[in-house]
C-alpha cells in the first residue's frame, strides 16, 4: 500500500513540473502585462515603466521563470497583487471557509442524493422514481449562478428567513480559532456563533450542493439499478437471506463503487461551482478570492491556486482509488 | 488550559460535554491553550440609551492596507477618515480646506514656507503626544522613503504631489520642516505649490503616530520584487489622532474600529464601527434590505426607488466628478474641429442623464464642476440639434457620416459612471441618428481599458471621468490637458502654457480669474465632450438620522445620528 | 494512473455489435429504438424546436437582436414590462432592446457558441485521442500526461484562464469552452479505443496483414465513436451554461446589449425585484435547452448501451 501511495505521489512531479510551465506561459500572454495591474487611472508610461524595473518584469524569460521556479520550490508562491498579501496565507486563511461550504454541500448533496437515488431504484417507474429523475435533470440544467440567486431572492430577502450574504454576522463578536466558524463556535462554546455561523452556510451550500446532488442521484439509482437483478442478489435472495441483509451487504455496498468515484470527481465542479456561488453570497472563501483575481489579473494568485489544485485533485483521486479496496475487496490497487 | 477555564466556569453539563467531546475530536489539531473565548464578558453596554451604538457598513473592497500614507483608493481613505486626521480638514459639505490638526496657517510672500499652529492637548490612540515633533516626522518620513515605497502605485499621491524623495532633490517640491516650539511647525518647499494647503486634506498625507510608525516598521515594505507586501504597520497597528480606533482586520470579511476615549473632538453615538466587505453591488442593497448592514457607498440608479419605498433613506453627494467623451485627435476624422462639433451636438445630455444617470446628476458644459474655483457660466455651449450636426458632418466632408471606434470599460462602477455599459448604448444609438456608426470595443476597466486609453494610440472615442480629490482647478483639467498626452493626442502648446502658468500662481483671484478663460479656450477648442457631474449616493437603513454627506467623501463616522 | 473507472462501467460495446452483424445495424438498431423512448421524443422535441427558431430568427423576430428600438422608453427607475407597450410584447431590457426579439435571436448565439465549442473541443480531443490510442507507447504517454495536467484544473478556471488571455473578442468564449472540453473527448476516445484494442475483430485485421493506421482509422475509429457522439450531444448542454457562467464572471466580450442567454441573464440580476420577467425568462431557455440536450445525449447513450439493448 505504501509503495502504491509512494508511486502515486512520484508521478505528480512531473504533473506539476509541465504545469508550471503553462501557467508561466500563460502569465506571459496575459494582455497588457502584469505592470499595468498594479497602476491605476492616469498612470504615465515612465510610471509603468519604472514599475517594470522594480518588480523585474524586464528580465529575460528564462530568467523570470527559473526565479519562479526557484521560489515555488521553497514554498514561496508570491505576493497578491490586489491584497499585498502572501498567496499562501490568502489561501490558509480562505481554504477553511470554502472547506467548510463545500463540506455542507457535500453533506446535503450525499444525504438527500443517496437515499433518494435508492429509492427510485427500488420503486423503479414509480412516482419518486420519476420526480427524481426530473430532479435530477433540473440540477444538471439550471445554471448555479442563477439558482444562488433565486435562493437568495426568495429566501433571504422577499421571506428573510436566512442571512443573505457573510459566513458570520459580525456583531456576534465570536472568537475564532480555526478559522471553521462553526467549529470555532462549538470549541469556544459560543454556541450562538456555532449556529449563526451554520445559518450562514445553508443557502450556498445547498446551491453549491444541487448539482452533485443531480448527479449522485443519477449515478445511485443507475447503479442500484444495475446491481439490485445482479446473480448473486438473485442468489442471495433465492437462499432466503434477510430483505435487509441483502440490501446492506450486496445491493449498497456494491452500488457505491461508481457513488464514489463520482464522488471523489465532483471536486473539479465544487471548486467551479464555489466561484459563482460565494460571489453571490459575498461568501469570503477561495472562491469569491479567485474571482476578485481573475478580475484584477491577480495572476500569483491564480497560478498558485491551480497548482494547489492539482494536488489536492491527485490527493483526492489517491483517496478514491484507496477507498474502492475498502469498500470492495476485489479490487487491489495495483 | 483554557478547557478548564471553560469547565470552571460552569456552563450547564450538556454544554461542557459538548465542548469536551468536540475539543478532544480534533484537539490534536491544535496547540492547547488557544481555544478560548476572547469575548468581554460584560455586554451591558448599551442597554440605558436605546441607541445600538454599533454602525455596519458595507465597504466594495478591503482597505489595500491601514497605512493612508501608501494608498490612493477610496475605500482604504474610508476606513482611514475614522482612524486619522490631517493638519488640514475640509470645510464640512464643500470640498474647501478648513482647519483640523492645525488651527491656522500662514504661507510667506513667495509661497514656499507655511507656518502651522497645532491643536493642543491632542494625543495619538497609543498615548503618544501629537506636537510639532511629530508633524516634521511625518512630512520628513514621506520625504525619506525609499526603494519600493517610492513606486508610483505604492506612494500614489506623494509621487503625484510633491513629485520627488530626499535622494532625487532635483525634482522634489518639498524642502524641510521646522520644530519652532512644541505647538509650532514650518514647513519649507523648494518650489511654490498653489495647490499645497488643500492637498494636505487627503488621507494619504494624515498625521500618523511616530511612536507607531517606527515601532511596526512602517516604511519596510516590498520584501517581495512581484508585488509590494504591507508592513506590520499597514496589516494591524495604524495609530491616528481620529475619534475611532483599531480594532481588528479580519481580511475579506469585516473590519471594526471602536471609540477612542481620549478623542479631542465630539464623540458622537457610535461606539463600534464595523466595515464588511462585500464586493457585489447587487449584493450591498440585498444586504441592507435583509437588515444585515446599515448604509452602503454607490447606491445604483436603478435601486433608489425600490429602497425609498421600503423607507430607507438615499443621501446624494453634491457632485465633484465629471462623466466626459473622449476624442482622440490623433483619428484622421476627429481632428477636425467640424466634426467635434457635429459629435457634441449630436448628443442629447439631458436624454443620456435622464435615461443612464442617477438622480441629482448636472448637465456638464465644461471639465470642472461648479463648486470648483474658475469654474464659468459663460462658457461656449453646444446645445443638442442632430440637423446642425448633419450640416457639419457634410461641411467637414462626410455628407454620409463615418465610423469610429468606441471604446469603453466593462465590469465595473465608478462614481462618475455607474453603469458604463447604458451610457455607451446610449451614446452609440444618439450617434447612429446623425450618421456616426461606433464600432463597439469594451474592455475589461483594469488594466486592459486603462492601458488602451492612455498608453495606447489604438482607440477612437472613449469614455472616462474623474472624482476630485479636493478643491483644486488643476486636479481636473490640469490632469486632462496640462501636456501632451495619448489619451487626446493633439498638441495646444498655447492650452498647455497657460494651465502650466495658472498652476503656479500665488495668488488666488488672478488664478481663478485665468481658469476660467482657460476653461472658455478648451470649450472653444473643444477637444472633448463634457457630458454630466454624476451624483454619487449612500443609503442609509430607517435608523439612520444624518450622515454627514461629503463631495470629496470627507465622511467621519462620529458625526453620523442615529435614532434607535 | 489517475481514476480507475469502476468495473461495472467498462463494457466493450464492440462485441454485441459483432455479434448482430455489421456497424451500421448498431445505429439503425438505436434509432429504431430511440423512437418508442419518450424522453428521447421529448428530448428531440425541444431540440427541433430551438433549431427551428435559432435558424429562423431573422425571420422570426420582430427587431434585430442588438437594436434598441426602445431606448427612448427606458429610465433608470423605469423598465416597461410585458404589455405595457404594444410594439413589444414581452416588454423591454435595461438598455431598451425588445426582449422577445433578444429571446429569439439569443437562441441562436447560444446554438452558435454550443455547435462552434463543441466542435473545437470535438476537433482536437479526436486528435489527440486517436494520437494517443493509435500509437500507444509514448506518445500515448506524453499526450495523456497534458491532457491529465488540463484535467486536474477545473474546467470552469480552464476557461476563464484561457478567457483572459483572449480578451474581450466575440469568439473568446467559444474558444475557451471548446479548448477546455478537450481533455474530456481525448480520454473518453482513447479509453474507447483501448477497448477495441484487444477484440477479434482487430486481431483478426491484424492477421490478414492491415497496417496499424489503417486498422486504427477504418476500424477501431468507428466503432470508438459511440461514447464520444453521446458526450458531445451533453457537451452542446454544457456549452450553454458554461457560457452563462462565464457571462456572469464578467468575460463575455462583445456588445453589452448582446443577444445572448447568459449575458441577459447576468444583467437581468440587477433588476430581479423590479422586472423579474428578465431574468427568468432567459433562465428558463437556458435550462429548457439544456435540458433538451440532456435528454437526446442520455437516451442515445442508453440506446448505444449493449447491456440496456437487450432488453
Amino acid at each position: 500500500m505504501l509503495r502504491v501511495i509512494g508511486k502515486r505521489l512520484a508521478l505528480l512531479v512531473p504533473t506539476l513540473f509541465g504545469l508550471s510551465i503553462l501557467l508561466f506561459i500563460w502569465v506571459r500572454n496575459l494582455p497588457g502585462g502584469p505592470a499595468t495591474a498594479l497602476l491605476g487611472e492616469r498612470a504615465t508610461p515612465e510610471a509603468v515603466e519604472r514599475v517594470n524595473e522594480l518588480y523585474g518584469f524586464n528580465e529575460p524569460i528564462v530568467v523570470q521563470y527559473f526565479t519562479y521556479m526557484g521560489k515555488l520550490l521553497q514554498g514561496d508562491f508570491g505576493v497578491s497583487i490586489n491584497t499585498g498579501r502572501p498567496v499562501l496565507e490568502e489561501f490558509a486563511t480562505r481554504f477553511p471557509a470554502t472547506l467548510e461550504l463545500t463540506t455542507v454541500a457535500l453533506i446535503f448533496a450525499i444525504g438527500i442524493g443517496i437515499p433518494l437515488g435508492y429509492v427510485a431504484a427500488r420503486r423503479y417507474g414509480s412516482f419518486v422514481d420519476h420526480g427524481s429523475v426530473v430532479l435530477s435533470l433540473l440540477g444538471i440544467t439550471v445554471p448555479v449562478f442563477f439558482l444562488a440567486f433565486i435562493f437568495k431572492y426568495f429566501f433571504a430577502i422577499q421571506w428573510p428567513i436566512l442571512p443573505p450574504d457573510g459566513r458570520q454576522d459580525p456583531r456576534i463578536n465570536a472568537t475564532h480559532v480555526t478559522d471553521f466558524y462553526v467549529l470555532d463556535g462549538i470549541l469556544t462554546g459560543e454556541y450562538d456563533a456555532a449556529w449563526d455561523a451554520f445559518l450562514h452556510l445553508i443557502l450556498p451550500g445547498i446551491a453549491l450542493g444541487t448539482i452533485p446532488l443531480a448527479i449522485i442521484v443519477r449515478i445511485t439509482r443507475a447503479s442500484v439499478l444495475e446491481v439490485q437483478n445482479a446473480d448473486y442478489v438473485r442468489t442471495a435472495r433465492s437462499k432466503g437471506l434477510l430483505e435487509k441483509t441483502i440490501r446492506n451487504r450486496f445491493i449498497l455496498r456494491n452500488a457505491m463503487l461508481p457513488v464514489v468515484t463520482t464522488i471523489g470527481l465532483q471536486l473539479g465542479l465544487l471548486i467551479s461551482g464555489a466561484i459563482l456561488t460565494e460571489t453571490v453570497f459575498a461568501f469570503n472563501g477561495i472562491g469569491r478570492f479567485l474571482r476578485d483575481a481573475i478580475f484584477g489579473l491577480d495572476y500569483p494568485v491564480l497560478q498558485g491556486f491551480i497548482i494547489f489544485i492539482a494536488v489536492l485533485y491527485a490527493f483526492i483521486n489517491l483517496i478514491v482509488d484507496l477507498s474502492y479496496s475498502i469498500i470492495d475487496p476485489r479490487v487491489r490497487v495495483q | 488550559m483554557s478547557m478548564t477555564d471553560k469547565l470552571a466556569r460552569g456552563s450547564r453539563p450538556i454544554r461542557k460535554r459538548a465542548a469536551v467531546t468536540a475539543g478532544v475530536a480534533i484537539g490534536a489539531l491544535l496547540l492547547s491553550g488557544c481555544v478560548q473565548s476572547q469575548r468581554e464578558e460584560d455586554t451591558g453596554a448599551g442597554g440605558e440609551d436605546a441607541v445600538d451604538s454599533t454602525f455596519v457598513f458595507a465597504a466594495s473592497a478591503d482597505p489595500a492596507g491601514l497605512d493612508p500614507a501608501f494608498a490612493s483608493d477610496g475605500e482604504t481613505f474610508r476606513v482611514s477618515r475614522q482612524m486619522f486626521e490631517g493638519l488640514v480638514g475640509v470645510e464640512p459639505g464643500t470640498a474647501d480646506p478648513a482647519p483640523l490638526l492645525a488651527e491656522s496657517w500662514e504661507t510667506s510672500e513667495d509661497g514656499l514656507s507655511t507656518t502651522f499652529a497645532l491643536k493642543e492637548g491632542v494625543t495619538f490612540h497609543d498615548g503618544t503626544e501629537f506636537n510639532a515633533e511629530a508633524v516634521c516626522f511625518n512630512f520628513d518620513r514621506w520625504y525619506n522613503w525609499t526603494g519600493v515605497a517610492q513606486a508610483p502605485n505604492v506612494s500614489y499621491y506623494y509621487n503625484n504631489l510633491f513629485r520627488g524623495f530626499a535622494d532625487t532633490p532635483d525634482t522634489a517640491v518639498y524642502e524641510s520642516c521646522e520644530v519652532n516650539g512644541d505647538l509650532e511647525a514650518t514647513v519649507t518647499l523648494a518650489q511654490p505649490f498653489a495647490g499645497f494647503i488643500p492637498a494636505l486634506s487627503l488621507p494619504a498625507f494624515s498625521m500618523q503616530s511616530p511612536t507607531a510608525l517606527e515601532e511596526f516598521a512602517a516604511d519596510e515594505i516590498g520584501g517581495s520584487a512581484e508585488a509590494p507586501s504591507l508592513s506590520a504597520y499597514a496589516e494591524g497597528n495604524p495609530v491616528g489622532t481620529g475619534p475611532f480606533k483599531f480594532d481588528s482586520w479580519n481580511v475579506g470579511e469585516d473590519l471594526q474600529l471602536s471609540t477612542y476615549e481620549e478623542y479631542w473632538g465630539e464623540q458622537g453615538q457610535i461606539e463600534t464601527v464595523i466595515f464588511r466587505i462585500i464586493d457585489d453591488p447587487q449584493a450591498r442593497t440585498q444586504a441592507l434590505q435583509a437588515g444585515t448592514i446599515d448604509g452602503f457607498d454607490l447606491v445604483a440608479p436603478a435601486d433608489i426607488p425600490a429602497l425609498e419605498d421600503e423607507g430607507f433613506m438615499i443621501v446624494p453627494r453634491d457632485p465633484f466628478t465629471i462623466l466626459y467623451l473622449g476624442i482622440n485627435h490623433a483619428v484622421e476624422e476627429l481632428a477636425d474641429p467640424l466634426v467635434r462639433q457635429a459629435i457634441h451636438h449630436a448628443i442629447d445630455k439631458q436624454a443620456l442623464i435622464d435615461q443612464t444617470l442617477p438622480e441629482g446628476t448636472q448637465l456638464a458644459t465644461q471639465f470642472i464642476p461648479p463648486v470648483v474655483e474658475g469654474y464659468n457660466e459663460g462658457v461656449t455651449t453646444y446645445e443638442y440639434d442632430p440637423e446642425r450636426a448633419m450640416e457639419l458632418l457634410e461641411e467637414a466632408g462626410y455628407p454620409d457620416g463615418f465610423e469610429v471606434q468606441f471604446n469603453y470599460p466593462t465590469g465595473v462602477s465608478r462614481p462618475y459612471m455607474p453603469t458604463p455599459e447604458q451610457v455607451f448604448t446610449n451614446i452609440t444609438d444618439q450617434l447612429s441618428e446623425v450618421g456616426i456608426t461606433a464600432t463597439p470595443s469594451p474592455d475589461v476597466w483594469s488594466p486592459d481599458y486603462l492601458d488602451k486609453i492612455q498608453g495606447t494610440e489604438d482607440h477612437g472615442i472613449h469614455l472616462l471621468g474623474w472624482t476630485g480629490d479636493y478643491n483644486d482647478t488643476d486636479n481636473f483639467i490640469g490632469v486632462f490637458f496640462g501636456t501632451e498626452s495619448l489619451e487626446f493626442g493633439f498638441d495646444n502648446p498655447e492650452l498647455f502654457g497657460s494651465l502650466n502658468e495658472a498652476r503656479g500662481m500665488t495668488d488666488r483671484d488672478a488664478q481663478t480669474e485665468l481658469y476660467s478663460e482657460i476653461n472658455e479656450d478648451i470649450a472653444e477648442f473643444n477637444p472633448a465632450i463634457p457630458l454630466a457631474h454624476p451624483a454619487p449616493s449612500l443609503a442609509f437603513a430607517p435608523r439612520v438620522v444624518s450622515y454627514p454627506a461629503s463631495p470629496v467623501n470627507d465622511e467621519v463616522f462620529s458625526q453620523i445620528e442615529l435614532s434607535e | 494512473m489517475s481514476t480507475t473507472l469502476p468495473p461495472a462501467e467498462n463494457p466493450s460495446p464492440a462485441e454485441p455489435a459483432l455479434a448482430e452483424g455489421t456497424g451500421t445495424g448498431l445505429w439503425k438498431d438505436a434509432f429504431r429504438r430511440l423512437r418508442r423512448n419518450p424522453q428521447a421524443i421529448a428530448g428531440a422535441v425541444i431540440v427541433g424546436l430551438f433549431l427551428l427558431v435559432a435558424i429562423l430568427a431573422p425571420l422570426l423576430a420582430p427587431y434585430g437582436g442588438n437594436d434598441l428600438p426602445g431606448r427612448t422608453e427606458v429610465t433608470p427607475t423605469n423598465i416597461p414590462g410585458p404589455g405595457e407597450i404594444d410594439e413589444f410584447p414581452l416588454g423591454l431590457d435595461r438598455f431598451g432592446g425588445d426582449l422577445l426579439s433578444k429571446l429569439i435571436w439569443g437562441a441562436q448565439a447560444s446554438l452558435m457558441i454550443g455547435v462552434i465549442s463543441t466542435a473545437m473541443g470535438l476537433a482536437g480531443g479526436m486528435l489527440l485521442g486517436l494520437l494517443a490510442g493509435g500509437f500507444g507507447g509514448w506518445v500515448d504517454s506524453v499526450i495523456m500526461r497534458f491532457v491529465d495536467i488540463l484535467l486536474s484544473v477545473p474546467n470552469l478556471l480552464l476557461a476563464v484562464s484561457i478567457a483572459a488571455i483572449l480578451g474581450q473578442g466575440p469568439y473568446a468564449v467559444m474558444i475557451a469552452i471548446g479548448v477546455a472540453q478537450v481533455p474530456i473527448f481525448a480520454r473518453l476516445l482513447r479509453a474507447s479505443m483501448l477497448s477495441q484494442r484487444g477484440s477479434d475483430y482487430v486481431l483478426a485485421a491484424q492477421t490478414l496483414g492491415l497496417s496499424r493506421s489503417a486498422i486504427t482509422v477504418s476500424h477501431v475509429l468507428p466503432n470508438s465513436v459511440g461514447p464520444v457522439i453521446v458526450q458531445a450531444t451533453l457537451t452542446l448542454a454544457t456549452a450553454v451554461i458554461d457560457a452563462a457562467a462565464l457571462s456572469f464572471l464578467g468575460l463575455g466580450g462583445g456588445l453589452p446589449q448582446t443577444a445572448e442567454w447568459g449575458r441577459m441573464l447576468t444583467y437581468a440580476q440587477a433588476e430581479l425585484s423590479g422586472s423579474p420577467q428578465l431574468a427568468f425568462l432567459p433562465g428558463a431557455c437556458i435550462a429548457i435547452t439544456a435540458l433538451g440536450f440532456t435528454l437526446l445525449g442520455e437516451s442515445l447513450r442508453e440506446s448505444l448501451d449493449p447491456k440496456t439493448r437487450q432488453k
